[in-house]
């Protein structure tokens, strides 16, 4: 078995219709369950907006905080799903529905090891 | 300074014969340059079947030792090295009954020896390896060609197409990485690159290393004949005659073709695949000459290759009986259409038109419409075809722009052929093709 992490790939800025937005939640809940029983599912979670993060930098024997993401960029990430599969095919067949019920763009990653 | 052709020793594949061992440079091998290490000055017998099987059954033993080990580097490394030992003792053992089962055995223990010391170092990755080969189940069911695995993994969606078709050439084809970068016109440091960044995908993110599922296998077929096919194309557009490691790529094209209809006898598409590139290839001779590439209505049929027409026509008709008809076995039925006519006037251009309606179907795209228009202009007259033309969104497409002058021409609207000439010429790198474009234009011009 192999971990991957499914990264969801979120537009930055605007909000998404709220009934889309709606269907998405359910839809990504449902997917996240039947990953749990087809016992695949490892960890999940939904992050909040980049404005909300803080970057801490080791320079000379100290650390410099940063208000604000690391990188400013059209896409971030929204939120993962790491999930314990037998190989790519499976990871990739487990990313399409989860780019599907997001409708967003899926990053599909391995974890070392 | 030696006149002779030198032989290429910078193969990544066991050194010391020519690389590719088809090619006409391995006949022009040099004593010049040869160092008091050699073996010799020219390949010996031994050398040559070497080499022979080399490119006959590198895939095979890639794709046996990846079975058995589980892993694509440690088999290829294992195969290579086997190879070198088969340089070293076929010349004096004398060749084996079965060279490839020789070569195989060869590998695996070499590939076991080598994961034992590393194993022993606490590799896991060794370990890992080492394991699956103890555990190797036997052959159960209906044996399954361990090629095509490698076929279906060299082709996985997740690796970019250029690495498909380097990887599909260098594992199952048994080129070397400069003979590929020299066939794709890429430096051999960025090919060989593009070949380790392929395989450590493989082994990192766990592609996996079998057949699809059934409900994916049209998909990723697509995806397996589309490799091929752009081989194939590669070294068609390029036969000029004066490069000749280009030209190699249709036999390479051809010969994995034949690997797909091996691998897949019930697939209709792998038979089209081959049928059109024989079809094509089979024109070869004809299609260039002193001056420059020759049309086909002006090619003499007499150069065609009877035996490739002959074989490629059976397989168009093998596939369509399976009445389950895709984009290559249409396209190889109007190649077909094209060799059964003794001249360019005995064309039967309305099933011409007919099969590019079928292909219109099967795999939409204004390439295909443009075709059509040429065929519809041989029927019916090259107004009809220009007004087909007129309107796809082909703008800066050579071919669209050369098929738009020819028409013009036959319409007698000179001035407007030329800039549709000046367009096509300013949109192709290929300088048989230039120079085409710019005799046909300069023609126009005198008249």
């Amino acid at each position: 078995m192999a971990q991957y992490l499914l990264s969801v790939m979120e537009p930055t800025g605007g909000t998404p219709d709220p009934d889309l937005l709606r269907q998405v939640m359910a839809d990504v809940e449902a997917l996240d369950r039947t990953m749990r029983d087809e016992g695949v599912w490892v960890f999940a979670g939904g992050l909040h907006q980049p404005d909300t993060a803080t970057v801490l930098r080791a320079q000379d024997g100290r650390v410099v905080v940063t208000d604000g993401p690391f990188a400013e960029g059209k896409e971030h990430l929204g939120g993962f799903t790491i999930i314990d599969v037998d190989d790519l095919d499976a990871a990739l067949e487990w990313g399409k529905r989860l780019a599907v019920a997001t409708t967003l763009p899926i990053e599909v990653r391995p974890f070392r090891g | 300074m030696t006149p002779h052709e030198q032989p290429d020793r910078q193969s990544d594949g066991p050194s010391g014969w020519p690389a590719g061992g088809s090619s006409a440079g391995s006949s022009g091998r040099s004593s010049a340059g040869s160092s008091a290490g050699s073996s010799g000055d020219r390949p010996t017998s031994a050398e040559r079947q070497v080499a022979a099987v080399f490119r006959a059954e590198h895939g095979r033993a890639v794709a046996v030792l990846t079975r058995s080990f589980g892993d694509l580097s440690v088999a290829e490394e294992a195969v290579q090295e086997a190879f070198v030992v088969a340089l070293r003792r076929w010349p004096t053992d004398g060749v084996p009954a079965s060279p490839a089962g020789w070569i195989i055995t060869t590998a695996r223990h070499r590939a076991v020896d080598h994961l034992r010391r590393e194993a022993s170092r606490e590799d896991r990755h060794a370990q890992a390896a080492l394991l699956h080969a103890r555990d190797e189940p036997p052959e159960v069911g209906p044996v399954q060609d361990d090629r095509l695995r490698l076929v279906f993994t060299c082709c996985h969606p997740a690796l970019a197409q250029p690495a498909q078709v380097a990887l599909t050439l260098r594992l199952l084809g048994g080129l070397t990485t400069p003979e590929i970068a020299r066939a794709f016109l890429v430096p051999e440091a960025t090919m060989a690159q593009r070949i380790v960044r392929a395989k450590a995908k493989i082994r990192d993110a766990r592609i996996p290393y079998r057949v699809p599922r059934d409900e994916d296998l049209p998909d990723r077929l697509t995806g397996v004949l589309a490799v091929v096919y752009l081989v194939f194309t590669a070294g068609h557009t390029a036969a000029t005659g004066d490069d000749l490691v280009r030209e190699d790529l249709c036999a390479e094209a051809i010969r994995l073709g034949r690997l797909l209809v091996e691998l897949m006898p019930d697939e209709p598409e792998a038979l089209g695949l081959l049928a059109l590139m024989l079809l094509v290839n089979s024109r070869r001779a004809a299609r260039v000459d002193e001056h420059g590439l020759v049309l086909l209505a002006d090619q003499d049929r007499a150069r065609w290759d009877a035996d490739e027409i002959a074989e490629g026509e059976a397989l168009v008709r093998r596939c369509l009986r399976r009445g389950r008809p895709g984009p290559y076995q249409v396209q190889a039925a109007i190649q077909a259409v094209h060799s059964s006519a003794t001249s360019p006037d005995r064309t039967d251009w309305r099933q011409v038109v007919a099969l590019y309606d079928q292909l219109r179907v099967l795999a939409p795209s204004p390439v295909v419409d443009l075709n059509r228009a040429v065929a519809v202009a041989e029927l019916e007259g090259p107004a009809a075809g220009l007004a087909l033309v007129d309107d796809l969104p082909l703008a800066g497409f050579h071919v669209f722009h050369a098929v738009r002058a020819d028409l013009l021409r036959r319409l007698d609207r000179p001035a407007e052929a030329a800039d549709e000439y000046d367009a096509a010429i300013a949109g192709t790198d290929n300088a048989a093709e230039r120079a085409f474009l710019t005799q046909r234009r300069d023609g126009l011009r005198r008249t």
